[in-house]
Order: C-alpha cells, then structure tokens, then sequence
C-alpha cells in the first residue's frame, strides 16, 4: 500500500476545491504547531495527506445527507460545514466552539454531522439511521468513514450485514492508509476489505487515484445507486503523512517517504504551481489569523441543562 | 392480569400511540413473539415497525440509538439481560453520552429491555441481574419492571426523560399477577414510589426493585406472623438516579435494601450510600444490604436458590437488623 501509486498529473481543480484541501491542510498543520509550543490540551489526530477524501465526496453529499466521523475527522468537518473557527474553538475549548469545549477533537456533533472516539462503534448507528432515511426520507444515505483499523472491530460486521440485509442507503468510505497507529495494516488484517464486503454481499470500490475530478467522476454515479438503498463501500488507498496523533510516528523513514512522494500538495504545486501558491499564500496566512482570533477568545462554556 | 401481558399491552399502547416507535429484538416477530412472548401481536399490528434482528446485541442497540437520533422512540429488547455485555459500548460510549457530550443536551428517546434475574434454572450467563453494571453512567437511566407499577406508565416516564434507559424485567414476574398482594397489606402510592406496609409506624423498612417485591412481601408476611415483626416495603421504579428525596417521609430507624444482584457493587451499596448522607442520624444503624452470595448463579433446583436472595434470606436479615 506504500507503493507509488499514481504518478499522472493531477487535473486542475477550481479555485474553491483546491481551497479547500489547502484549509484542511494548514488547520492540521497549525494545530500540530499549536500542540508542540503546548498551547492545545490532550490530543489530536490528523488527515494530513487524506484531506483530498472528504473534498472529493464533498458536492457528492447532500445537507440531508447523515455524515459519520471518527478520531481522524477534521478533514470531514471541513469539508462539511467550512467552519474552521468552530472546530478550532473546539479543540482549543474557546467560546464558539462547536460543542462547547465538551467533545474536543473526536466528538462533534452539528446538525446531520456527528463523530465518535470508538472504532466501529458509529457504523450500527448509522445504520439506524439509514434505516430512518430509507422509510422518510428517500433519496437521503447515511455516510460512515472509517479507517483499515476500524475493521477489527466486530461491530463492523454486524452492521454491514444489516445493511446488505435491510438494503440500507448506507456509504461506508473506508481510508486505507496503511496503518492503524503503530500497526501496519499487513500486521492486523487478513485477506482483504474488499473481501469482506464481498461476504455481506456488499459493493465494493476501490479508489487509487488522488485526482479530486477522477475520483468525483467515478464515484458518482456509485453514490447514487446507494441513495437506491444499494450499501457500497468505498475504499481509498490513502496515506497518512503525518504520526497517529503528535509525535508518535515510529515508521521507518522509507515508509514515510512513500507517503511522501504520494503526497497531493506537493504534487499539485508541481503540476499547477501558479494557482497553487497564490492561493497556498492565501489560506496559509488565514488559517494563522484564524488560530491567533480564535486563541485570543474567553474560555467555552458549557451550558448543562 | 399477568405482569407479561400488561407489558405486552404497554408496548402495543406505545406503538399505538406513537407512529415514530419501533421495536426490535432477537426472534420478536410473530408468530413467535419474543422468548418471553412480550412482543406478541405487535409484528402482526405494526408491520414494518417490529423489526426482528440478527443476533447481534451491539448493532440492534446501535440501531436502536440511530433510530432515536433521527427522531424516533426506539424500544429494543435483549433477549436475556445478561447479553447486554454484548452492547455495552453502544449503551456507555454511544447513547448515553451523547446526550450531553456534543456540549448541548441532545434528547434521545431509547429504552433497552432486559429480562432480567434467575429462579428459572438457566445457568450462569442466562440469569443475572446486571443493574449495577450500569449504575452512575451519565445520561443513562435505570428502571426495573414492578407488579405495582404499570408498564404503560412506566414507558411514559422513560420516554419524557429524554436520555436512554434501561428497563430490568425480572423474568420471574412475568407469569405473577399485577398488583397481588396479600389483603393483610395496604398498598398505595406516592408518586413513583409503591408503598406497601400493615401500619403507620413500622419496626423496620424494606426498598426492593419490583423483582424483589413478592418475595420482600412473603417475608414480611411471616415476620409479622411469626415474629410480630411489621415491614414496610418501597418499590421505586427508578432505580438511577434514584430520588432519595421521594423515600425520605416514608422511612424508620431501622432499613434494608434488597435486591438480586450478586454480592459486590451492588445498587443497595449505592442506595445506602445515598441514605446515609440524608438520614444518618436517624437511623439506629447502617442500612443493610440484601442480595445474593457472590458467586455465578448455578443451574440445578438445589444449588440456585442457595445462591439466590430470597424470602428467606430477607427474613433473616430482618430479624438479624432488630434482634442482632
């Protein structure tokens, strides 16, 4: 999975989609620096290098559409609501945080948005879900990602064969990154996700690419057959750039070289450099004027009721 | 009537009354209607709003949760108590915090059934009473199943509070009848709480769980036969949080907690704790607990019910209160 796996050139995307990898990009970034000079309590996990996922998905899911988040899910806030103050807030626990400090990185809930801290526990839940969407709201799915660790979770597996069973409008977007914290994927996973689905009698769709148009095109009209109650799981070859949460990454330096060389930022700012770095110098500087407005806010509160 | 078909109605009321309920459960379907047969009838009235599951307690308590997230009420049965190990994380980690995690209170109307307890013979990891597992978790509510409580009520009150609750049957009510009692005794209730008692001025005063209710009320029937010795018996139907505040009028000097749980942990450890903070002074020693030994819970006749907490050992530990 650490191989090279694409090495065309990536399309051009519209100014707001290349915005929004670079957003998701610097916020992880800024924080990783916030919690080096100490400034952030507890921890946190990045998608640096998955940002392109949820970006990808992003016009391809819907405000009815029900999203399903896990440990790693800044990207997919983002990608969600474009509200890094509120995230931010959250995770430094400053007024205007989503969840009033209370959840912090890995529980936020937002209208038809919510994540958990436990693998695999949200795919029953949203199971739940689709089962409501199928009978009130048709057309509607319910979104789940989860990462190739998430599939030794038992709970996995229960509600994949509800889905398959119920035929539930359920998107199961699986980033494969190659490792679950310390532990390569080879290490805990026998045979394969796609194998797995194919048992439950579930679609299966295997993403390469990092190119967000490619990846638009072809998982389109898949998306679509899951709003027919058809379950699909999606899964992206991914990698993960950066350690699980801070300094923790013991990978070996070629590892990590490969994720590297897979990277789409550096590969975007050498196919399309003009309007990377004009926007690059863009979202940079106001991701920083984000992190210093929101660090200067009072202390969240949390209204219990 | 029989406690099983007052529950039964109770959730044919609900789905009656409430479009958005559903129920789901192991084998719940008709013809068979459940393993305790409390889901018959409802698959046949409400198609399409019973849902019968795989055998996966984790993901039908999962569902049940998503289900109450998207608005609706969600009923969902275990098929015996003891299974709900098996969704523990989807009760702790999942229902019950997100009521108040995501920093505002989010209101989930959930009710996890749990037959509950033994006297019947099935062994170790059929026949628990799992209560205590699940006391002090934050946003989630524990109430039991009570021949002097009824189920449609009950369900009602479960519902309003709007955060996920566990509802323990004790299975051996299922085939008693509601509100038996012997006629030597008066009834009546205050608020939530069933008060059950011969006189104003008891020697000594019982809280019991509706599972322990009938065998609480055969020991004082021999107490005050035998020994002249007048119990007075309260049942909540909320056992956490537990509204000590309701119990207070209603106490003595001398007071038991009795329950079926197996010794260590127990929800009567936790009611005393609460009582002593209240009314130390006014009692004449430390609230006693009644439970069962600590030990699995056997299968053969014999060896169950010496492990079992019952009229015996809560005459016991009557007499052993007033008479040392």
């Amino acid at each position: 999975m650490t191989e090279t796996l694409d090495r065309l050139r990536l399309s051009r995307l519209g100014d707001d989609d290349l915005e929004l990898l670079l957003l998701v990009r610097h916020f992880e970034l800024k924080l990783l620096e916030l919690y080096g000079r100490g400034e952030l309590n507890g921890t946190t996990h990045t998608c640096l290098g998955q940002e392109y996922v949820p970006v990808s998905l992003r016009p391809l899911l819907g405000e009815h559409d029900h999203i399903f988040s896990n440990h790693r899910g800044h990207g997919h806030y983002l990608a969600r609501f474009a509200d890094p103050h509120g995230l931010l807030a959250e995770i430094m626990g400053r007024e205007g945080a989503v969840c009033g400090g209370v959840g912090g990185s890995q529980h936020i809930h937002r209208d038809r948005y919510l994540s958990t801290g436990v693998q695999g526990e949200s795919l029953p839940v949203a199971a739940g879900v689709a089962l409501h969407l199928k009978r009130a709201e048709p057309g509607a799915l319910a979104c789940v990602y989860i990462g190739d660790g998430t599939w030794g979770e038992g709970a996995v597996y229960e509600a994949l064969n509800l889905a398959s069973l119920w035929r539930l409008p359920l998107l199961v977007v699986v980033e494969n990154n190659g490792i679950a914290q310390s532990t390569p994927t080879t290490s805990q996973m026998a045979g394969s996700i796609a194998g797995r689905a194919a048992a439950f009698g579930v679609k299966h769709h295997l993403v390469v690419s990092t190119d967000v148009n490619e990846i638009r095109t072809s998982l389109e009209p898949l998306v679509t057959e899951v709003r027919d109650c058809r379950p699909l799981v999606v899964e992206f070859v991914t990698h993960r750039l950066g350690p699980h949460s801070k300094g923790d990454d013991i990978r070996p330096a070629d590892a990590v070289q490969a994720a590297r060389d897979n990277d789409w930022y550096v590969r975007y700012a050498n196919d399309h450099p003009d309007q990377f770095h004009r926007l690059d110098r863009l979202v940079r500087a106001e991701v920083q004027a984000i992190a210093d407005e929101v660090a200067a806010r009072p202390l969240s509160r949390w209204e219990e009721s | 009537m029989r406690v099983a078909e007052n529950l039964n109605a109770a959730l044919h009321g609900l789905l009656d009354d409430d479009p958005t309920a559903y129920v789901l459960g192991e084998d719940v379907l008709d013809p068979y209607g459940g393993a305790f047969k409390i889901t018959k009838g409802l698959s046949m009235r409400f198609p399409g709003r019973v849902i019968g599951t795989p055998i996966s307690e984790g993901a039908l308590t999962g569902v049940a949760a998503g289900l109450a997230l998207t608005g609706n009420t969600a009923v969902a049965e275990i098929m015996f108590g003891d299974f709900v190990a098996l969704a523990f994380d989807q009760i702790c980690n999942f229902a019950s915090k997100s009521v108040s995690m995501y920093g505002k209170r989010l209101p989930l109307r959930m009710v996890v059934r749990c037959p509950t307890g033994g006297g019947r013979g099935y062994g170790p990891t059929h026949s628990q009473s799992m209560q205590k597992h699940f006391v002090g978790m934050p946003g989630l509510s524990l109430y039991e199943m009570s021949p002097f409580h009824d189920n449609r009520a009950v369900f009602t009150a479960m519902l309003q509070r709007g955060e996920p609750c566990l509802f323990f049957e004790d299975k051996v009510l299922y085939t008693r009848q509601m509100d038996q009692v012997d006629p030597m005794f008066r009834v009546r209730r205050d608020g939530e709480l069933a008060v059950i008692d011969l006189e104003d001025r008891p020697d000594c005063v019982i809280i019991a769980p509706g599972g322990m209710a009938h065998r609480t009320l055969a020991a004082m029937k021999t107490l005050v036969l035998q020994q002249e010795i007048s119990c007075r018996l309260l049942v909540p139907s909320r056992l956490y949080p537990l509204d000590v505040d309701a119990m207070l009028p209603h106490l003595g000097e001398v007071v038991l907690v009795a329950e079926e749980s197996t010794a260590g942990g127990t929800w009567g450890g936790e009611v005393a704790h609460l009582l002593h903070e209240r009314v130390w002074d006014r009692l004449r020693g430390p609230v006693r607990l009644v439970h069962s030994r600590a030990s699995v819970i056997p299968t053969a006749a014999h060896l169950e019910s010496e492990v079992l907490a019952g009229e015996s050992t809560i005459h016991d530990a009557v007499r052993k209160a007033l008479r040392g």
